[in-house]
């Protein structure tokens, strides 16, 4: 099978030193990427749309912020909003919730990985980047059982290694990757 | 792994059973709490959780107790309450007597926020407060206005934030670890139990609050509560809904204007 249909959807999780490699990952794709890529970055409670602003501004692909209710399609990359979970429907529409912090974060990176593993099974990339803590290490470990595919980037490569360890650690990772392969293996999924 | 025909099943059961209608939740969430429960509970599977709750009540409200508490803080979204203060509160000054309704209140951390507001804006001796939600246990934390000092900071920031205009530790007493809220702000605040999915309007309002509930809800549950309020709210009534919930869904949607678009207040204009 041909690596571009192996797929249905893309997740990043990424928290300290994220906008960097968000950038260096998401400048390269073409407006009318095949894939819908659904992002979760921990940003601050109080900042509303600055970091969509942020990197429309750098990227050819489409950056919106994920709506409630909203069905999810290729072409675009979707961001968590601030102070909020965001999760997937079986319909592949998106759910908000205001439910408690999962470590310490919300957004955070297992919520979206853990029900965006159920509903995309193996058809699901789940890529993890730098940070300070261990959020997504669940997700991975998710994705992973439900037959998807994961990176992690490697830690060293990482301004905060944290996170990445953090999934590695799991035993669920299935490729680790510099920034730069992980954008190659990006680009090869048009 | 919870299966969708399993789930659906487990919720048609507890709707025949116990007249609790979740069929029309945002199933994601509501699957997400289910497996906090059971893994909480060391339960294994959704079928075992059925079996469960179903020969026993008290097991049931403890399931009912759990998976509907929302989470909430005082002075949530401080811009929110600054817009009140500059587009709602003046408007609400016109009526002799103000009747608010905070549909789905949870531990009532907004009502007590709504409390200071209109007691700062010298409203609050002639407004009502219902405070309802589908959860009591909420309800009685609510009622029993405590929280705990470790959230004083952030709360602080948010009061001023949110443009109040005194010491917002006039507003509580301090005790041990918790706080207890004026007294005297609860005088005309009531609590009561209130199903959003079920149950029907009870009275008519000058404002309704109901800020991060929608987003628990399909498209058809969203429109039927929405249309719930519209028939709630009097000609010119106020609706504020949280910052990422629209009337995009609603059958209703035309009959209100946008009085703040960022802040989500609406006004019912026909």
């Amino acid at each position: 099978m041909e690596l571009s249909k192996a797929y249905d959807a893309i997740v990043i999780g990424a928290s300290a030193g994220g906008l960097y490699v968000m950038t260096r990952l998401l400048q390269p794709l073409p407006a009318g990427f095949p894939l819908p890529v659904i992002v979760v970055q921990h940003r601050s409670k109080d900042e509303r749309s600055l970091l969509e602003e942020v990197l429309q501004q750098k990227c050819a692909v489409r950056i919106k912020q994920a709506d409630e209710k909203e069905l999810i399609q290729k072409g675009t990359v979707y961001i968590a909003p601030p102070d909020y979970h965001l999760l997937i429907e079986n319909d592949r529409s998106f759910s908000l919730s205001f439910d408690a912090p999962v470590n310490f974060s919300r957004p955070s990176i297992d919520v979206l990985f853990e029900s965006a593993a159920d509903v995309y099974k193996e058809r699901l990339l789940g890529i993890i980047l730098t940070g300070a803590n261990s959020d997504g290490a669940g997700g991975i470990k998710r994705i992973a059982m439900q037959g998807g595919t994961t990176i992690g980037q490697n830690p060293e490569t990482a301004d905060y290694p944290e996170m990445p360890k953090a999934a590695i650690n799991t035993g669920y990772v299935k490729h680790i990757m510099t920034p730069d392969e992980i954008s190659r293996y990006l680009l090869a999924l048009i | 792994m919870i299966e969708n025909g399993e789930y659906q099943q487990f919720l048609e059961s507890v709707r025949f059973v116990y007249g609790y209608d979740f069929t029309e939740y945002a199933e994601a969430s509501v699957i997400r709490r289910i497996r906090n429960f059971m893994e909480t509970n060391k339960i294994g599977s959704l079928k075992d959780l059925g079996r469960m709750v179903m020969k026993d009540e008290s097991a049931f409200e403890h399931f009912v107790q759990e998976i509907t508490v929302n989470v909430t803080e005082m002075f949530r979204d401080p811009l929110f309450y600054k817009s009140l203060r500059k587009n709602v509160v003046n408007r609400l000054a016109t009526y002799p007597f103000i009747k608010v309704w905070i549909a789905g209140c949870s531990t009532g951390e907004e009502v007590y926020s709504m409390a200071i507001l209109l007691r700062e804006e010298g409203l609050l001796e002639r407004t009502v407060i219902y405070a309802t939600d589908i959860n009591q246990d909420a309800l009685q934390k609510a009622k029993e206005g405590i929280s705990s000092i470790s959230n004083m900071k952030s709360y602080t920031e948010n009061y001023l934030k949110a443009g109040g205009k005194n010491s917002f530790s006039d507003y509580y007493k301090a005790k041990y670890n918790s706080v207890l809220w004026d007294k005297s702000l609860r005088q005309n605040i009531v609590f009561s139990v209130h199903n959003l999915a079920m149950d029907k309007s009870f009275n008519e309002f000058q404002l309704i609050l109901c800020r991060n509930v929608l987003i628990y809800f399909n498209q058809s549950l969203q429109s039927k509560v929405i249309s719930l309020f519209y028939e709630s709210l009097c000609s010119f009534g106020f609706l504020s809904l949280g910052n990422k919930e629209s009337l995009l869904f609603a059958d209703k949607q035309k009959c209100f204007e946008e009085i703040d678009k960022k802040e989500k207040i609406f006004m019912k204009i026909k």
